[in-house]
């Protein structure tokens, strides 16, 4: 019975993370469209255009190779899997142990490693700008994270995503100036990786500037339709993971039946539509950045995480 | 045992003899490889099943000194390294060594250098161990300029020469150290010996630059990518994938067994070598044009992990924190035989595609995924293996290396407190930054539109070096999805050399990875490439099912502008020119200059980018003024007349009596 319920759990996370993650993007769309007064598309406009580009044929370059075919789905099962293994309302499910933070994050490099090489594959100059640039933010946005994730896995004594949560939970954690500066590293590190304003504009295309719509441009279809809905899961990825590790308060500890599953589930919409008006409002004060800028922005993201690191290097209590 | 690998050797250096006699007919580069495939696989297997340590003792060497060779754990891992490297080489040589135009060249060298690796790690005393070093030294010199009427091979092998006889120079020096004045002979006597502290830094430094200018340590790295991609492809990728190997041996050899217990402060150097190591092989290699030379730099990179998970090994054991210290060199050891793995499949992969163009600037291919489909997927599976992406086995060992980090700070000392979170976000850089190196690599030379008629017409590489391929692609696989059977399999040598292990892997559930606790990590390779692929296999099936699975074929898009040559894509300095950009300045002395003429000048604008190759013109170039400055003025003692050479003679004589009786 309890594997069962196991199981249970671990599939509904699975399935709520995707049947969520546009009404995400939809939220903050809204939202942002609210601040700046306007109406805005409909809360579920995600979910039909994706059924819309499902329906459509896929128009493919001539010279589009299989891995310009095969990357959609690689994409999108990358990130599914790693949106999966963050804890959202429970911890402890039944496959939390087969990869920790860092898998999580290297997951998510995987995707971006092919979205590059599928963005050169046709040939066109702006999916090379697009990769190239993308990359160029990964090179420094990757190691924040990475020394981010170092630091509160050394709160926690910890990389399991699980553990650190319980962690966290318990209290034992405390309030950390290293936390706070992982928090900082964590954040940017999320801006920039989900292609938001200030650095990138995921309502744009055609502007000189773009990096994430520049590699897809050559994607119709239900091809599109995947690799929009990985992004719309890498945007859920992100927020959970930082109400997962800093305010994960409301959250199940293991296995105590419906109740506490119900109650972390809600706490945890409404942690995910905090976080998004707080997403949509940065974005609706804030100008984009010029590209050779964004080094500098995330250098802080990196030398802060840096900074957490060596503090919890050189103080246990810090 | 060790006997059977001695014979595996003997039999390699007869292979060679054979060769010179045959090298010219038709036919026998066919022979020759396939006997060393042969022999490679035979000592795989020696090497595999090897029981219990055995030792033997040949009349050979010195007189009355006789030679000693042994087979303990450590060896034996090596012994494995090198003849899976071997095999695949000698697989992939069997196709690709055809088109060789001057086998006479390459056929007598390449078993000696077989041999010659083998001879090395069981080596039991220095004589031999520096016999063997020496000879593998020579005959993969004799394979860098086997074409050596090419630009620059010329050059490659006399920086080659050089490096590889100040590196045999400092490791004499360091074995006559840990000899001591009573000439301890065989590495049985000498780990036994005591140093005092002074001594044994000394011995350090010594084995780090001569086990470092072999691996390729910054800043004795210069010859590795001039030299690696000079050789034919398969003795490249023996060259990077395992001769830099046999280097890390020498080092754990002298520094974790012979050297007795280490200082805390030996880290440090190692530590702080390797990291730099790491970032600037990975930066070099992301501004170069030719494949194979930057496959060479990434080889740096890749040496750098590993010393750098070999310091953090050396710290935890000079605190007496073995368990620790096993898990770093655990990493590390499995780093080195990703290592082999992948950086091999990637130099068949450049060998492939240089006999199928005749190019190695990447900048002249582009497109080859339609061409060389085959060859194109390893290339492709071997340039994940190495950005450490999961599941493959690159990311495996690099998980480890980040485990051991976040051990660290139990250390007591501040010093390596403070620097190890320093070097591991250089690692986290290096690693990606990789990433960008090879969807460049693979993006630029594969993908796209082909650049040059060349190109154009590359057709698919032979059957042998596929099958050497898609072997090594199998092996990342595995590698990645156990593991813990790698693990394991180290766990004879961690207790050899730090009396500590890793608690056994694969009795772990669903054959995860659990190096301390698994309440602090765990890691399972098997299950993640379970959950994408069947998630994967969902998708494209559910969206086939209930969506549209038509296909429409045009031009691409471009955004409304098609049709434009394969000139508009991006390049490779193009693609790399925002990281350029960013670090260039600080690692390069990078800068651009942009002359635009003033609106109504007709002239065109230009851009021009200055970078430095800094190691050599801040080290080597003065070095090498130097010499010849010294050597210009030496020359005129050649010019003598008897008188006074004679009275040189007299002098030196009275200077050295002085200098004994002062001494005295």
């Amino acid at each position: 019975m309890a594997v069962i319920f196991d199981v249970l759990a671990q599939s509904v996370q699975m399935f709520l993370v995707l049947l969520l993650a546009p009404l995400l993007t939809g939220y903050v769309r809204k939202v942002k469209a609210r601040l700046q007064r306007r109406r805005g598309p409909p809360l579920i406009q995600p979910y039909r255009d994706l059924r819309r580009l499902l329906g459509k044929e896929v128009v493919l370059a001539d010279n589009a190779s299989w891995l310009f075919r095969a990357v959609p789905y690689t994409i999108f099962a990358v990130t599914w899997v790693a949106a999966a293994l963050v804890p959202t309302f429970a911890t402890g499910l039944l496959f939390s142990w087969s990869g920790d933070l860092i898998v999580i994050t290297a997951l998510l490099g995987t995707a971006r490693f092919l979205q590059a090489m599928a963005a050169l594959d046709v040939g066109t100059s702006f999916g090379g700008i697009g990769a190239s640039r993308e990359l160029m933010f990964a090179s420094l946005a990757e190691p924040a994270l990475i020394m981010a994730v170092f630091s509160v896995a050394l709160i926690a004594g910890s990389t399991q995503l699980s553990t650190v949560a319980d962690y966290i939970l318990s209290g034992q954690a405390g309030l950390r100036v290293s936390l706070a500066l992982a928090l900082v590293a964590f954040v940017i590190v999320a801006i920039a990786e989900n292609a938001r304003i200030p650095v990138d504009n995921p309502a744009t295309h055609l502007e000189l500037t773009m990096i994430h719509e520049a590699m897809v441009l050559e994607y119709s279809g239900r091809h599109l339709a995947m690799i929009d809905l990985a992004a719309s899961l890498k945007l859920l990825l992100y927020m959970s993971l930082i109400v997962c590790l800093f305010f994960p308060f409301g959250m199940t500890l293991g296995h105590d039946g419906l109740g506490p599953y119900l109650v972390g589930g809600m706490s945890w919409f409404v942690k995910l539509a905090v976080v998004g008006t707080m997403l949509a409002a940065f974005e609706t004060m804030t100008a984009k950045m010029r590209v050779f800028r964004v080094p500098g922005f995330l250098g802080v993201a990196l030398m802060l995480s840096l900074l957490a690191t060596l503090l919890r290097f050189v103080s246990g209590n810090l | 045992m060790v006997l059977l690998i001695l014979l595996c050797v003997a039999t390699f250096l007869l292979v060679a003899a054979a060769a010179v006699a045959v090298s010219r007919r038709t036919g026998a580069g066919r022979v020759v490889y396939g006997a060393c495939l042969a022999i490679a696989g035979a000592a795989l297997v020696c090497a595999l099943f090897a029981g219990r340590e055995s030792e033997t003792v040949l009349p050979l060497g010195i007189p009355w000194l006789a030679a000693h060779f042994r087979l303990d754990a450590l060896s034996r891992f090596f012994l494995v390294l090198i003849d899976t490297g071997a095999a695949f080489a000698s697989l992939y040589a069997i196709g690709h060594g055809a088109h060789e135009a001057e086998p006479q060249r390459v056929l007598p060298f390449y078993p000696l250098f077989l041999g010659a690796m083998n001879l090395v790690v069981i080596a039991d005393d220095p004589y031999s161990f520096l016999f063997a070093w020496e000879l593998m030294s020579l005959a993969s010199w004799a394979l860098v300029v086997a074409h050596h009427r090419e630009a620059g091979n010329a050059q490659a092998g006399f920086v080659y020469l050089v490096m590889a006889t100040f590196g045999a120079l400092c490791l004499l020096l360091a074995y006559g150290l840990l000899a001591g004045p009573q000439g301890g002979y065989a590495f049985s006597v000498m780990r036994l010996g005591e140093l005092d502290a002074r001594r044994a830094g000394l011995v350090l430094a010594l084995v780090l630059l001569g086990a470092g200018s072999k691996a390729g340590l910054v800043p004795l790295h210069v010859w590795l990518p001039l030299a690696h991609p000079a050789a034919p492809s398969h003795v490249s990728a023996l060259m990077s994938g395992v001769m830099t190997k046999v280097a890390i041996y020498a080092f754990i050899r002298i520094v974790f067994d012979l050297l007795g217990p280490p200082e805390w402060w030996w880290s440090v150097p190692v530590l702080t070598l390797g990291a730099v190591t790491a970032v600037l092989g990975v930066m070099s290699a992301l501004m170069e044009r030719d494949l194979k030379r930057l496959l060479a730099y990434s080889t740096i990179e890749n040496i750098g992990i590993v010393f750098l998970a070999l310091g953090l090994a050396l710290a935890f054991r000079a605190n007496g924190m073995p368990e620790a210290a096993a898990l770093a060199t655990c990493a590390a050891l499995f780093h080195a035989f990703n290592h082999m793995l992948f950086k091999s499949l990637l130099f068949f992969g450049a060998g492939s595609v240089l006999t199928a163009t005749g190019e190695r600037n990447i900048e002249t291919l582009g497109g080859l995924v339609q061409k060389m489909p085959v060859s194109a997927f390893a290339f492709l599976i071997g340039c994940m293996a190495i950005s450490a992406l999961p599941p493959l086995n690159g990311f495996a060992s690099e998980w480890l290396t980040f485990q051991t980090i976040l051990v660290s700070p139990q250390l007591p000392q501040w010093g390596l407190r403070l620097l190890v979170p320093t070097v591991g976000a250089l690692l986290a850089l290096a690693a990606a930054l990789a990433a960008a190196c090879f969807v460049r690599a693979f993006g630029i030379a594969f993908l796209g539109r082909p650049r040059s008629p060349q190109a154009d017409v590359a057709t698919e590489t032979d059957r042998f070096s596929l099958a050497a391929m898609l072997g090594l692609v199998a092996l990342c696989f595995l590698a990645g999805m156990f593991p813990g059977v790698v693990i394991d399999a180290l766990a004879p040598v961690t207790k050899l050399l730090l009396h500590g292990r890793l608690a056994r892997q694969t009795t772990q559930p669903w054959l995860s990875i659990v190096p301390i606790a698994a309440r602090n990590s765990s890691y399972n390779g098997l299950a993640i490439l379970t959950f994408v692929l069947v998630s994967a296999g969902i998708a494209a099936v559910a969206v086939h099912r209930f969506g549209s699975s038509a296909i429409r074929r045009v031009p691409a898009w471009d955004c409304g502008t098609p049709g434009l040559g394969p000139a508009t894509q991006y390049s490779g300095a193009s693609f790399s020119q925002p990281i350029r950009r960013v670090f260039g300045p600080t690692f390069f002395r990078a800068r651009e200059v942009v002359d635009m003429p003033p609106p109504g000048d007709l002239r065109p604008a230009r851009i021009e980018k200055y970078s430095h190759n800094l190691v050599w013109e801040t080290l080597y170039l003065p070095l090498g003024s130097a010499v010849t400055a010294v050597a210009g003025r030496l020359n005129g003692l050649q010019y003598l007349t008897i008188r006074r050479y004679l009275a040189a003679v007299f002098a030196a004589l009275v200077l050295l009596l002085v200098a004994l009786a002062a001494w005295q």
